[in-house]
């Protein structure tokens, strides 16, 4: 049995405009120990599909679908439940680890909390579990004591106390929403690195969101490639980047700027895709990429694409999935 | 953190002296002559002259200033003209109303706000939250003077429960006493109260919505242990500006609640002072307010340092 | 900004707190307006024989221990505390905002001796300042005005530096000081529309804190004197009479907390309406 299986989910928020769907028929699953990266851009609806995961969705929102943990469906347990679950078989960090620990409380206390909410270790069992944590997430004891508060560490020190409450409890699956986009360059490395020994040691299954593929491409092994709410691609790392099929990816892809040797790369301008990211309430009928896609037909317009298996590992939704040679043509 | 003490006593030091240079200018400056001011436009040269002899009126101003100045700090608080007592014996015998009767108002006015704010943030946009909202905004708009004599009308005149005003000493007994003090408490606590409701509810729903409060929700935190443990001290700061400035609101509803009970408390004497035109009093009565003011607000800034490691200093790692 | 009134308005008729607080706020200021042509009867005659009359058709609220009819003393009691709230408004806007401004945009010392100066005024409340100026100067409506109006300024200069300083943050302020304009020219054109709106938010509850303190100083004989009616000195008059005649303390504090609360919830829907930005949990 999959750790998790999602199936058909779909979540709908209250906003100025009305209710509206900002994710749909999205499903997906993850073995133990999988490593999932979600990518997409900005308002794609990755990080509400990490809420999701966690129950941390707005109180006003509409869920329908299934999140089965370990065939368990986690998405209508009260509320004594859902707190059993996070922080204890789910964990998460979050992108803004300026703004994300308690101004007002030690680093220690945070770390410990996780501990004492959901095991019985007693107070020494507990500041012994605390001190190793922070050892394994680079803050060794010796430097960082644990009475020192937030505002006296970085912000990838921050991010390190936040790794460290999230897998306090050895959760099964560690949840990343962009962790180190708002972190400096040198930092950020650093930080992927540890979050990936972290899941290798431990087995931990890890979901690594981010708009940027040189992360997902570092720590993922499966990718799904999201655009309003949508999957629109799904598969192996190495088979999407590599053999890439929804022209949203490949768009994705070209954006990238190349620092080209030869002369006849430099002279090519950056790529874009052209138009913009419809507005939720403007979005069109049918596939939500049709109006940028040059690929587009009159069936893309209409109808929604469902899911087309291309190999085992390998899925994606378009009418008219790109191949080698489309992809040659592109390139010139 | 050291250096935040010396920083905060030397503003505080420094603030106390302009408020002195104020209230000199105020009242001694402005005016012109005192004397004339206390004795009244009929009165005669001599008496007059005597006066400004008596008072040192004659002496370069700055002089007057200074010696002002080290009197108060001696605690020296000059001689009421009215009464040819000292002033610092007047105020004493008064502050044993006055006092007991601002305390007893804050810490009432406290322990309705704030479980009320906590309640109502805990309950936001629910039955409870509107109810508590309700209250404040009564509780804002009412004065409080009419408040109290709302209160009289109710206890004093139709129930007959409680007196009316007057205040019979301590001596008489603490239960007479208190009785007397029961409805100033609550005329003066309800509207502050009202007020630091309406504050402590805002705050906690500004912290809620912050990441840190998302964090520990995402540990499994519950709702109610994100509210108490995460959000509250978080949530204080505000609270304990908005209740040092209360301290200030608190004492000019002393002078008022005190003449509507007719309490013969520090608010009676600087009323009496003023028809009496006894300038002494005032001056040194208006200074003495003014520094507790200052003294309390110094105070509150100590306890945000307290409450907020961030404001400390503390070394960075 | 709202480019017209109308917009305003269509926005703020949603907003039940701006209907509400805007609907009493405005029979407030009608009736104050009322009182310079007409009221029910003249507030200066008194009527030893109708005293402490019940309401009835001939004088709608009753009259008052000196046979005034308390509805008419009532509407001329608005006029008064219009007058007195908004004057001290003006003092304070006109003195606190450029203050304010001149704060944020000098930063350094000036900034400090400002925002102390801001604080010592706090030490001194309304009520204590009164009580000093009523010591030398006698009281008075006047005397009133200047002391709430005192009060009033560095609660403007605070709002003003505050949101002033985060508007300098913005970087079409610094497109504008790239080009060349100094200081002074930003904040008038650029800084002073913006942070308009919470000016005028500020204002509606100060004009509202300034009724209440109005009351209170002529409640305690330091504000407006007689002849001129004012709710606070009616307060006053009516505790002699408490034993007998309860409703004549009924009435005007009734009238001021009525309007006090519906310049509030004006204050918090026109906030609402002006700055969703601005809006706090409400």
């Amino acid at each position: 049995m999959a750790l998790l299986q999602v199936q058909d989910l779909l979540i709908t928020l209250k906003t100025a405009h009305g209710p509206q769907e900002v994710i749909s028929h999205v499903s997906f699953s993850m073995d133990a120990g999988e490593k999932l990266g979600i990518v997409g851009e900005s308002g794609c609806g990755k990080s509400i599909t990490a809420l999701a995961l966690m129950s941390l969705l707005p109180p006003d929102s509409r869920i329908s679908g299934k999140i089965l943990l370990e065939g368990r469906n986690i998405t209508n347990l009260n509320s004594r439940e859902i707190c059993s679950i996070r922080g204890n078989r789910i964990g998460m960090i979050f992108q803004e680890p300026m703004t994300a620990l308690n101004p007002v409380k030690q680093i220690g206390a945070q770390v410990s909390e996780s501990i004492y909410l959901h095991t019985k270790l007693n107070r020494k069992q507990t500041l012994e579990q605390v001190i190793e944590l922070m050892d394994k997430v680079g803050l060794p004891m010796e430097r960082f004591p644990l009475n020192l508060y937030p505002h006296q560490l970085s912000g990838g020190q921050r991010q390190r106390v936040m790794i460290a409450m999230a897998i306090a409890c050895s959760p099964d699956i560690l949840i990343a929403d962009e962790p180190t986009t708002a972190l400096d360059v040198t930092v950020q490395e650093q930080i992927l690195d540890l979050i990936q020994d972290l899941a290798d040691s431990s087995g931990m299954a890890l979901v690594m969101i981010s708009h940027d593929l040189g992360v997902i491409a570092q720590t993922a092994e499966n990718v799904m490639v999201m655009y309003t709410g949508n999957v629109v691609e799904m598969g192996s790392t190495i088979d999407v980047f590599q053999n890439m099929l929804h022209p949203y990816t490949h768009g994705l892809f070209s954006a990238i700027p190349h620092v080209g040797s030869s002369a006849k790369q430099s002279k090519k301008r950056l790529s874009s895709i052209p138009g913009q990211v419809p507005e939720l309430h403007l979005r069109p009928n049918g596939c939500n990429f049709a109006n940028r896609c040059q690929r587009a037909s009159s069936i893309c317009n209409e109808k929604e694409p469902s899911e087309t298996r291309i190999s085992e590992h390998h899925q994606v939704w378009c009418y008219h999935p790109l191949n080698r040679q489309d992809k040659r043509k592109i390139k010139k | 953190m050291r250096i935040f003490l010396v920083k905060r006593v030397f503003t505080l030091l420094l603030t106390l002296l302009v408020s002195t240079l104020v209230v000199f200018v105020v009242l001694e400056i402005l005016p012109g002559d005192p004397a004339s001011i206390m004795l009244g436009i009929n009165a005669e040269a001599d008496t007059l002259n005597a006066l400004r002899q008596e008072l040192g009126l004659n002496r370069p101003i700055l002089v007057r200033y200074a010696s002002w100045v080290a009197d108060l700090v001696t605690g020296n608080l000059g001689i009421s003209y009215t009464y040819d007592v000292p002033v610092s014996e007047l105020i004493l015998s008064r502050i044993t109303i006055s006092f007991p009767l601002a305390l007893m108002a804050m810490t009432l006015s406290t322990l309705i706000a704030i479980p009320l704010g906590i309640i109502a943030a805990s309950n936001h946009n629910k039955p409870m939250d509107f109810m508590v909202m309700g209250f404040s905004q009564l509780g804002i708009a009412i004065p409080n003077f009419w408040f109290a004599m709302l209160l009289t009308i109710l206890f004093s005149i139709t129930l007959r429960l409680l007196p009316a005003g007057g205040f019979a000493g301590w001596d008489a007994g603490m239960v007479t006493a208190l009785k007397s003090l029961l409805l100033p408490t609550i005329a003066l606590a309800l509207p502050q109260s009202a007020i630091l409701a309406r504050v402590t509810r805002s705050a906690l729903l500004e912290v809620l919505k912050e990441d840190f409060i998302r964090t520990a929700r995402a540990k499994g935190v519950t709702n109610q242990g994100a509210l108490w443990k995460h959000a509250l001290r978080n949530a204080l700061i505000p609270v304990v500006t908005i209740m040092g400035l209360q301290f200030s609101f608190l004492l000019a509803g002393t002078i008022i609640i005190e003449n509507v009970f007719y309490l013969p408390g520090i608010g009676r004497l600087i009323f009496q002072a003023i028809s009496q035109r006894d300038l002494i009093v005032v001056k040194n009565l208006v200074i003495l307010l003014a520094a507790a003011v200052i003294i309390i607000n110094f105070m509150v800034d100590l306890l945000y340092a307290a409450i907020d490691p961030r404001l400390r200093g503390g070394k960075d790692v | 900004m709202f480019k017209t009134l109308a917009e305003l308005l269509g926005h703020g008729l949603k907003n039940w707190s701006f209907v509400i607080g805007g609907a009493i706020s405005l029979l407030f200021f009608l009736v104050a307006f009322l009182s310079y042509f007409w009221t029910p009867y003249p507030v200066e005659d008194i009527n030893i024989s109708e005293r402490l009359l019940k309401p009835s058709t001939q004088y709608l609220l009753g009259t008052d221990h000196f046979g005034r009819d308390i509805l008419s003393m009532l509407i001329q009691g608005a006029r008064n505390s219009v007058i007195v709230a908004f004057v001290a408004i003006g003092i304070g806007i006109g003195c606190g905002v450029p203050l304010g401004l001149t704060a944020a945009a000098r930063k350094g010392w000036i900034d400090e001796f400002i925002m102390r100066f801001n604080d010592l005024t706090f030490a001194f409340p309304a009520l204590i300042s009164a009580i000093m100026i009523t010591a030398i100067l006698g009281p008075g409506s006047v005397n009133s005005i200047i002391a709430i109006g005192i009060f009033n300024i560095p609660v403007f200069a605070r709002v003003a530096r505050g949101a002033a300083l985060s508007i300098w943050k913005r970087e079409f302020i610094l497109a504008a000081r790239s080009a060349g304009k100094g200081p002074f020219k930003i904040s008038i054109e650029h800084i002073l529309p913006n942070i308009s709106s919470m000016l005028i938010v500020q204002a509606t509850i100060q004009f509202a804190l300034g009724i209440l303190a109005e009351a209170g100083l002529s409640y305690l004989g330091l504000g407006t004197q007689p002849p001129m009616p004012s709710w606070g000195k009616m307060l006053n008059e009516a505790q002699t009479f408490m034993h007998f005649a309860p409703q004549l303390a009924i009435y005007p504090g009734a009238a001021i907390a009525l309007t006090v609360l519906g310049l509030n919830l004006f204050g918090d829907g026109l906030r609402d309406v002006l700055d969703p930005k601005l809006r706090r949990s409400r």
